[in-house]
């Protein structure tokens, strides 16, 4: 089996509306045009496409379709296309190089969240029958899960605000966040409930973007980065969708995933945590104590669905590709209250 | 490839216009359980599951499978959801394989349904798009003038789409699965049904069904474990072009043909109308069929109608095609794809009853979506790669 | 370009029609009479609301129990500004609960007051709606104990729920591609223009965000005749929700002279049966005050009476 590395990675800033159409073509041609040029591909070197979309985000059938008019798939290319986060994509290509028959693949995925209603575009994500009648937001679902931590003592209000704190300070190194700044605990504090115990700053903002990341296998990945971040461990898990069946304190799929991938002595990690809770969440289930978590910000400087999963991918893999780590991890989420969960260990060859 | 995949077993729903008496989950169910049985697992000796359908609007459900994770037995495990458009359920079994074939697992899941009745897909794929001119009528609007056009470059007789749908209403007919059963549909009955979408008459289109499928894959160790048959993988394709470009050949696209060739290169095959015994081909309207015979290089352009007119694509003939009724029996979009994939492994595991293939040893299965855009094939042979 | 690109209103709205299967129709069956069914799991927990496979094994579940309409709040969070479609227009809560006699929790509203009123391990009760239809929104709301709704007569009914409507009405604001604006401004003035690729040099109208088989921006604008080419139809006689345009209609791919790839529009003035591959069509515009930025400032295209173009000139836009 061939070795598999992230070996170039672009994302569009994130930001609360773009104007651009929601098939994600003016966000990514520059995308790919800056990934072309950091690594000396051109689209006729990639071997496989794949990418994460979704129709409801657009508020369309077929949305991701026209998608591929950024790529000029013509002659036709050997493409596939998730429904999910494009981490899960990058699964897929993944998968793709592993078999050998290619080395070099193109993952990307977009989403317009501002096109439509978040907040209860999300609701239909939950049992069809028995939950999304009652239109239950993203938010507020979110919310019953912080109180439940607060309330086993696993988080305070102050200590989810530190998170955000620690999110806004951390992304003014990122030029791609769409929220930063230095704010204090007490200023958040002073702010109003969105969804009681939840503040506007315990949630990741609505962001619109796209992230493209190129992965490629053995020496291939040698040639086209001088330090390709090698993928050490990609594994993924699902929990339960019986939302009231599940311990909301406790993130199984993303434990058991973190296991199989081979977590142990990373360095830095890139957690895609939505709400502030999850980060702490997850830090405490994987164990990441000894880890930087977070660096670029997380999502809650920036969350554009369906990209922001694979551009944890993306962001983790530069610490190896500038030599800041030698072994980093990157998570990407999925569905109510960190129901699908994919990790991602990647390190150095030296 | 780095590993040998094989299909195990496969299982399908009773399909219908509206399944009533299953939710989605008891749908998927349906099929999951006989494929298990047919492949003599149990759930639990399952690694990861690939769920494919066509768009979520169709059963206004954002990613389905989160909610579907312990009807599909996925709790706990790898679940991926692919959408492909209406190649979806081809697609599903070609990433399945793939996880297979990668020695990621040993048995993978490939489930597709579509629950079609929950809503209306003539609805779902022609919401009207702003600053677009509304003259979108569904799938057989969008594909009725690519049809116009090859019978013109073809010179194809007209009653070539009859043909086909009487032959494929017929082979429906013996499959106990299936939607329409009509055998006793004739020449004169579908010449006399409405023209919908001119060039196409309505007894030419596919239905509109509610019904799932399910394929179990496995490793080399897990194909010598299965109890019957099983069908082994000798090759996967999939090409994408875009919808539309300048100079685009609607009726004979580009992505098609390069997918076929890459899977006869791939299988070893070079004559493919010799040595293909049999074909589950993605037919919604009954043109398509000669369209795709040429596409896949059964026949050199323009020539694909003398096939079909000559009875050769008949269960008896050279190359039957669709033996199961295909589509234009049975169609819940986004299971449809992976319904081919199945019925082309049932031929090589000698599991088609009534609609078997005598002899059949190599199968080829096919799906296309979105604008003739998107392709996934595969062929299963009963023999083991390399024997 | 100078302007903003140009969006409006796409509305997503469809009742959808759930079949339930048994175990979902006997819960909503129960539901529709004021009674709460759960269904015993193979850990032996009863699961309220029911879950139709096992979370642990996936075995179906089916063995269903009758568990009290009353329960604990196990979380809960403050709903300030309802969304459409919620349980309750005021301000409430949304709560887990966990019903007497089930293990596991129903996500609902709570009518309460304020947040000051909710805690965890609150009791709280069935509210059920005025006129049951089979559905969750059956059980309107939950109410704490000591603020009981009179309840409204339990009813009876013959037949037992085997389906449930669940409307979806989502509002999106669709943007048009710059490039698309700017060609629909030119068509709100009258004007059919194409982009250029400055690869293929190929001229596409609607422009589109990048050449499709180039992947670069298409920039150099070209201006079109009004006359093209059909170059294949479809005679749509099927009326189906949702559609604009009464059937009977020739929908056709016509091509502009100057363009590279045809568009789907309407083909009147002539009778559908003569309408032909090769037909030359000239754009029919809606009288001036009824221009906006959409093709349909076109009516349709009409015949020119020009001879048909010879199927070489068009058959690579097929």
């Amino acid at each position: 089996m061939p070795e598999v590395a992230v070996v170039g990675f672009a994302q569009s800033p994130a930001v609360r509306r773009t104007s651009a159409s929601g098939n994600g073509v003016e966000l990514l041609v520059p995308l790919f045009q800056q990934v072309y040029l950091d690594t000396g591909l051109s689209k006729q070197d990639i071997g496989f496409w794949c990418s994460g979309s979704s129709d409801y985000l657009a508020g369309r059938a077929f949305s991701f379709v026209s998608a591929v008019d950024a790529i000029g798939a013509f002659p036709p290319i050997s493409e596939s296309h998730v429904e999910m986060d494009a981490a899960w994509a990058l699964y897929e290509a993944w998968v793709r190089l592993k078999l050998g028959e290619v080395d070099v693949a193109l993952v990307y995925g977009f989403g317009k969240s501002s096109a439509g209603e978040l907040r209860r575009v999300l609701a239909l994500q939950l049992d069809p029958y028995l939950m999304t009648p009652l239109w239950p937001d993203s938010v507020s679902i979110a919310g019953l899960q912080a109180r439940l931590g607060m309330a086993q003592g696993r988080w305070s209000e102050r200590a989810m605000a530190e998170v955000a704190a620690r999110s806004r300070a951390d992304a003014r190194d990122n030029p791609e966040a769409q929220l930063i700044g230095t704010p204090t605990i007490e200023e958040l504090l002073d702010q109003p409930y969105l969804a009681d115990p939840l503040r506007a700053h315990d949630c990741a903002p609505i962001s619109d973007g796209a992230a493209v990341v190129v992965l490629a296998a053995g020496d291939r990945a040698r040639e086209l980065c001088p330090r390709p971040a090698w993928i050490t461990g990609l594994e993924h898990r699902i929990d339960s969708g019986q939302l009231g069946a599940r311990d909301l304190t406790a993130v199984p799929s993303a434990v058991a995933a973190a296991r199989a991938a081979g977590s142990d002595g990373v360095q830095v990690a890139e957690l895609h945590a939505p709400f502030t809770h999850q980060e702490i969440l997850l830090r405490q289930q994987l164990g990441l104590d000894e880890a930087r978590i977070n660096p670029s910000g997380g999502v809650l400087a920036g969350n554009p669905m369906f990209a922001a999963g694979l551009a944890r991918i993306g962001l983790a893999a530069r610490h190896i590709h500038t030599g800041t780590a030698d072994r980093v991890l990157a998570h990407a989420t999925s569905g109510p209250c960190l129901q699908q969960n994919l990790v991602c260990v990647m390190g150095g060859e030296d | 490839m780095a590993q040998l995949a094989a299909v195990l077993g496969t299982g399908q729903t009773h399909h219908a216009a509206k399944r009533l008496d299953v939710s989605m989950a008891g749908l998927c169910r349906e099929a999951v359980d006989r494929a298990l049985i047919d492949a003599g697992v149990e759930l639990a000796d399952i690694d990861a599951i690939v769920l494919g359908k066509a768009p979520d609007l169709f059963e206004g459900v954002m990613m389905p499978e989160l909610h579907l994770a312990d009807a599909l037995g996925a709790t706990g495990k790898p679940l991926l959801r692919v959408h492909t458009a209406g190649s979806v359920g081809g697609s599903t079994a070609v990433v399945a394989a793939s996880l297979v074939q990668a020695g990621i697992h040993r048995r993978v899941l490939a489930v597709a349904f579509e629950k079609q009745s929950e809503s209306n897909a003539m609805w779902a794929l022609s919401v009207p798009t702003p600053f677009v001119m509304p003259v979108h009528a569904g799938a057989g609007g969008y594909f009725a003038p690519h049809v116009r056009a090859y019978i013109r470059r073809a010179g194809a007789p007209e009653h070539i789409g009859a043909l086909v749908a009487v032959k494929d209403r017929r082979n429906g007919a013996r499959n106990p699965h299936a939607h329409l059963r009509q055998p006793d549909i004739t020449l004169e009955s579908v010449q006399a049904s409405p023209m919908l979408w001119d060039p196409i008459r309505y007894d030419e289109t596919c239905p509109s069904s509610d019904g799932a499928a399910a394929i179990v894959l496995g490793d080399e160790t897990a194909a010598r474990a299965a109890p019957g048959n099983v069908a082994w993988v000798h090759a996967t394709a999939m090409r994408t072009e875009p919808t539309s470009f300048a100079g685009r050949d609607q009726v004979n696209p580009r992505a098609g043909q390069e997918a076929a060739a890459a899977l006869w290169r791939q299988a070893g095959i070079t004559d493919p109308l010799r040595q293909v015994d049999v074909a589950e081909i993605y037919v919604p309207f009954s043109w398509f069929e000669p369209m795709w015979l040429e596409n896949l290089g059964f026949a050199e352009a323009g020539q694909g109608w003398k096939l079909t007119e000559a009875g050769e694509t008949e269960l008896a003939g050279r190359l039957p095609v669709n033996p199961s009724g295909g589509v234009l029996s049975t169609n819940p979009i986004g299971a449809s794809g992976l319904l081919r994939f199945a019925e082309a492994a049932r031929q090589v595991q000698g599991r088609a009853g009534a609609h078997q293939v005598e002899g059949a040893r190599t199968a080829v299965g096919h799906a296309y979506g979105g604008g003739s855009q998107f392709f996934a094939l595969w062929v299963v042979g009963a023999d083991r790669p390399g024997d | 370009m100078s302007h903003e690109p140009l969006s409006a209103e796409l509305r997503v709205e469809f009742a959808y029609t759930r079949s339930l299967g048994p175990t979902l129709g006997a819960f909503l069956t129960a539901l529709r009479e004021h009674r709460v069914l759960g269904v015993r799991g193979a850990d032996g927990r009863v699961h309220v609301p029911p879950a139709e496979y096992d979370p642990v094994t996936a075995e179906p579940l089916t063995e269903l129990v009758e568990v009290g309409s009353a329960g604990t709040v196990l979380s809960w969070t403050w709903q300030p500004e309802p969304l459409a479609g919620q349980p309750l227009a005021q301000p409430f809560a949304w709560a887990l609960i966990r019903l007497d006699g089930a293990d596991t929790a129903l996500l609902h509203a709570v009518a309460a007051p304020g947040p000051g009123a909710m805690s965890i391990g609150l009791r709280v009760r069935a509210r059920w709606a005025e006129e049951p239809v089979g559905a969750i929104t059956d059980l309107a709301c939950f109410e704490l104990l000591d603020s009981p709704t009179p309840e409204p007569p339990v009813r009876t009914f013959d037949e037992p729920v085997r389906g449930t409507v669940s409307p979806v009405d989502l509002r999106y604001r669709h943007s048009a591609s710059a490039a698309e604006s700017e060609f629909l401004r030119g068509v709100e003035q009258g004007r059919l223009t194409g982009q250029r690729c400055s690869v293929c040099t190929q001229v596409y109208i609607p422009p589109r965000g990048a050449c499709p088989t180039d992947g670069v921006p298409l920039t150099d604008w070209v201006e079109l005749a009004e006359e093209g080419t059909v170059t294949s139809f479809c005679v749509v006689n099927v009326p189906f929700l949702g559609q604009r345009i009464q059937p009977p209609y020739v929908a056709a791919s016509v091509l502009l002279d100057g363009a590279d790839i045809p568009f789907q529009h309407l083909v009147l003035g002539i009778a559908p049966e003569q309408v032909r591959m090769g037909l030359r069509v000239r754009a029919v515009w809606r009288p001036r005050d009824q221009w906006g930025h959409t093709l349909e400032n076109i009516d349709h295209f009409t015949p020119t009476g020009e001879p048909d173009a010879p199927f070489d000139s068009f058959a690579r836009h097929l």
